[in-house]
Parts: structure tokens; sequence; C-alpha cells
């Protein structure tokens, strides 16, 4: 099936699962499920990239500043830039890809093969609106609030590696944290939050939901789900630089 | 009442059900049969709905299902319960809560009462002290148990069946058919029931449509069926001679020239 099939069938998703909801209740309750699922689930994970990967950049951008002319807080300032910037939403998102995504599409594929699906159909449900809505609802929520926790994260594993490796002091990092903030680089984070979570979410829901098949085909709708929504995570993270930088 | 009027299905160039006209009555045990491939799932699907036919009618009590808009269909639906092949139960749900589930979804119903009905359906299939337990925790049997009590929760007018007796052993078999029969019977559905088990056919085929092909190639009774002159259908109903021995001892016993399979 070419690309033009997929998109089609994607969109028509979308707008599949734009209907009333047979009973609220229910939908606000498998909301919930999923914002648990989603959100705790995915917070061990984040926590540890994130702080490792703030760790990382102070060593590396300390190590590249060998001029005695440049001050030491600069390295606080390149962090917290690069943090915010690019390693909170998009590095996240990518981790986030794997293991949001799969299990969407693993979720979804095994209620297609298993009929669970159609039980629902039989029963007068819309299966995308209950099934994939409150999906893409949870990542709306979820995903924003753990790009900030990993932004905070990140950038106080920095602060401590650069303590610990004795490159700069607290009070160093704290100066250069402070220096040139700009408020809008916290904007564009979060923008790109709900726009990567709108891919980890649909994404891996349409591989998922349209899985044929039996285990095998749910394991490669898994994979391809993974590998396209990194794609498309990369390349809107390009396309949200490229307009609003 | 379920009528079917010349259903037409193909995908693609092939042609999956060719004009089939059946009509299914309540109270009654309808069976499709046919070989693997025949169209008797297709039919199945199109006639809940999963699969729109390419022309011909469905009318569930009069009402064409084929032209209704979707919130009509969404309403007939809730009149619609499904036991599939392999139940299709709720992996993360208890048993409680896989049938509590249509009752949660279109009711209004307070959590007492609620229980109280999921508590009768589940004493109804014999499977009263099962609520707690997930559906990885039971057998192929206590599932399908499952699957009934979630399809009749809602009380529904349509029961359809798809190979109830898939995987499981032939007492177990035996107590599915006997079950489904029951409660087709107590709240008066349309049953509708596709399998390939024999002994279904023999035990509780009120009406039975023999598929072949895509086409209707025979239709009657489990009374009729001993006796019916089609090639296709015998071949395929006593495909072994043990089936062969038991349709002769049916017929005699018809005759009333042998009494349980003892000589008068």
């Amino acid at each position: 099936m070419n690309f033009f099939n997929h998109f089609g069938r994607y969109i028509l998703m979308i707008k599949g699962m734009l209907t009333k909801p047979e009973n609220w209740r229910m939908y606000w309750k498998e909301l919930m499920h999923q914002c648990s699922d989603i959100g705790i689930g995915s917070l061990g994970i984040v926590m540890i990239v994130a702080l490792f990967i703030g760790a990382v950049s102070t060593l590396q951008t300390a190590y590249q500043l060998v001029s005695n002319l440049i001050p030491k807080s600069t390295i606080a300032q390149i962090v917290r830039d690069t943090v915010i910037l690019e390693f909170a939403p998009t590095i996240s998102c990518i981790v986030l890809a794997g293991v949001v995504g799969s299990k969407i599409a693993s979720e979804l594929g095994n209620m297609r093969v298993s009929e669970q699906i159609d039980a629902l159909e039989i029963m007068g449900i819309n299966t995308k609106a209950y099934l994939i809505m409150p999906k893409i609802l949870a990542s709306f929520i979820m995903i924003p609030l753990l790009v900030i926790i990993a932004g905070v994260l990140g950038i106080w594993g920095g602060r401590l590696a650069g303590t610990w490796a004795g490159i700069l002091s607290p009070e160093e990092f704290d100066g250069g944290l402070l220096s040139g903030f700009l408020p809008f680089n916290v904007s564009f984070a979060l923008y790109k939050a709900y726009t990567f979570a709108f891919i980890i979410s649909s994404i891996p829901a349409y591989f998922g939901y349209y899985v044929q098949g039996g285990a095998l085909e749910i394991g490669k709708a898994s994979t391809t789900a993974v590998v396209t929504s990194c794609i498309m995570i990369l390349f809107a993270d390009y396309v949200l630089a490229a307009l609003l930088l | 009442m379920i009528e079917i009027k010349n259903l037409k299905k193909s995908f693609g160039d092939k042609v999956v059900i060719n004009g089939v006209s059946a009509l299914m009555e309540a109270g009654k045990a309808n069976l499709i049969i046919g070989a693997s491939g025949s169209g008797k799932t297709v039919l199945m699907k199109c006639l809940v709905g999963l699969f729109e036919p390419d022309s011909g009618e469905i009318l569930y009590s009069g009402h064409n299902f084929t032209e209704m808009e979707d919130e009509e269909r969404k309403e007939l639906r809730q009149q619609i319960g499904m036991l599939f092949q392999g139940s299709a139960l709720f992996d993360s749900q208890t048993v409680q809560q896989n049938v509590m589930f249509p009752l949660d979804m279109f009711t209004t119903l307070t959590f007492s009462e609620k229980l109280k009905k999921v508590n009768e359906v589940l004493e109804r299939v014999n499977l009263k002290d099962a609520n707690k337990k997930f559906p990885a925790e039971i057998s192929g049997g206590m599932k399908k148990r499952v699957g009934i009590a979630r399809a009749i929760v809602l009380n529904p007018k349509y029961l359809f069946c798809d190979e109830p007796n898939s995987g499981l052993d032939p007492q177990t078999s035996l107590v599915i058919d006997k079950l489904i029969y029951e409660v087709t019977r107590e709240f008066n559905m349309t049953t509708v029931i596709n399998t390939h088990d024999m002994n279904s056919v023999m035990e509780i085929g009120d009406h039975i449509i023999y598929m072949h092909q895509g086409e209707k190639e025979w239709e009657g009774s489990n009374k009729q069926i001993i006796y019916s002159k089609s090639k296709k259908l015998n071949d395929f109903i006593f495909a072994s001679e043990f089936l062969q021995d038991v349709k002769e001892m049916r017929m005699l016993e018809a005759e009333g020239k042998v009494n349980n399979g003892k000589k008068e």
C-alpha cells in the first residue's frame, strides 16, 4: 500500500474519532487510565534520560570551551538552551515514541487480532473514539508535563555534573542559568511537545488499529509505528525550528 | 427475526457471498454450516455490520440494516449480542468487569444494580465464583461462558455465535451448545450460530443453512438433514464412516426400528 493510501486512511481515522461519546463517564475513565499509563508509566525512563543528557551536555560543553576568555557561566547558558530547545522535547519524545508508541500499537494490534475491537463495534461503540481519542488526549496532557520535567531534570543533572567534576561552582552555574534567558524558548519547547505528543499517539494508534494477521504482524506494526514516529518527530522538529526560530 | 434477501459480497474479483436469502426466526437456533472458505464467516460479519454487503438486504424485524444511518445502527447494535470464536474478552478486565462493560456503557443503573445483573447472568452460565478472575486465569470453556454472559447481559433480541465450540473438548462443547440453546429459548432470541461442529448441527440445529462456495446449497432442520439428497451436503456432514453410521442410526430411529441404539 502506498503512502497516499496510508495517509488517507490515517486522516479518515482521525476524522472517525471525532464523534459524541456514547457515555462521557466511560470515556473519562479511559482518559484517566491512559494518562496514568502514558504519564506515570514513562516517568522513570524520561527522568533517567534527562538527568544523564544534562550531565553529559555540561561535561562536553566544558570540554569544548578551552579559551580562558569565555566565562564558565557560559557553560550553564549553553546547557540551559540546548536542554530546553532540543534535548528535553526532542530526545525525550524519541524515547517516548519507543515506550509509549510501541505500547499503543501493540495494545490496539492485540485488540484487533483477538477481535476485541470487533466486539466493541458490535456493541455499538465507536472504537476509534473510545480507543484512540483518549490516548491522543492523554498524550496531549502528559507529554508536555514530561517534557517540562525532563527540562528541569536535564538542567539539574548538568548542574550536578559540573559541580562534581569541578568544572564550575553551583553559584557560577546558577548565574549563567539566569543570564540571557528567553521565555520564548520554553514556549517553543512546549509547541514541540504538543506536536510530538500528537505524532507519538496517533501514528502508533493507526498502525495498531489497522493491523491484520497475528502475533508476527503485531510485532511488525509496533516496529513500523516506532520508526515512523521517530522519523516524523525529527521532520517536525526541523519544520518547527525553521518556522519559529 | 432476521431476513436476508439476495445478499452479495465480493472482495476484488472474488465473489464470497452470491445471492444468499434466508429467514432466521426468533426462539430458534439458526446454524450456518459449510466448509472453510464457503463464506459463512463473511455472511455473519455482513449480518452484524462488520462488512458492508455489495447488494441485497438484511432485515432485523422488518428494519433494513443495510440502509440504516449510523445512529440507527448504534441503537440496533445494543440489541445484538455476539460470542466470538476466541471469546474476545478484554484482557485487562476481570470477568465481572467484562460482563459489566455493556451495562456501564449503555445504562444508567447504579453499581449495585449492575452487580446484581452481572451476578444473575454469571449464575445463568454457571460461573458465579469467577467474578474476580482475569481472562488469562480461566479455561477456554469458561471464557466462552463469560462471552455468552457478556453477550446476553443487555437482554439482546439477536445473538450471534461465531464457532462457539472451536478449541473445546466434546463435553464442554455440549455444555456450551446446551447453554446457547437454553438462553435462545428462554429469552426468545434470534440466534445465529456459525459452526463446523456436527454435534451442534444434530443437537441444536432448529434451522440449518448449508453454504457452499458462497451460495446457499441447502436449508432445513436437523431432523431433515439426515434425509437430504444433496451430495455436497452429505459429503460435508457425513464425511467419516463414523458419521455415516450415526446417520443410519438416526434414520432407523426416525423410522422406529431402533430405540437409543438398541434394536426393537
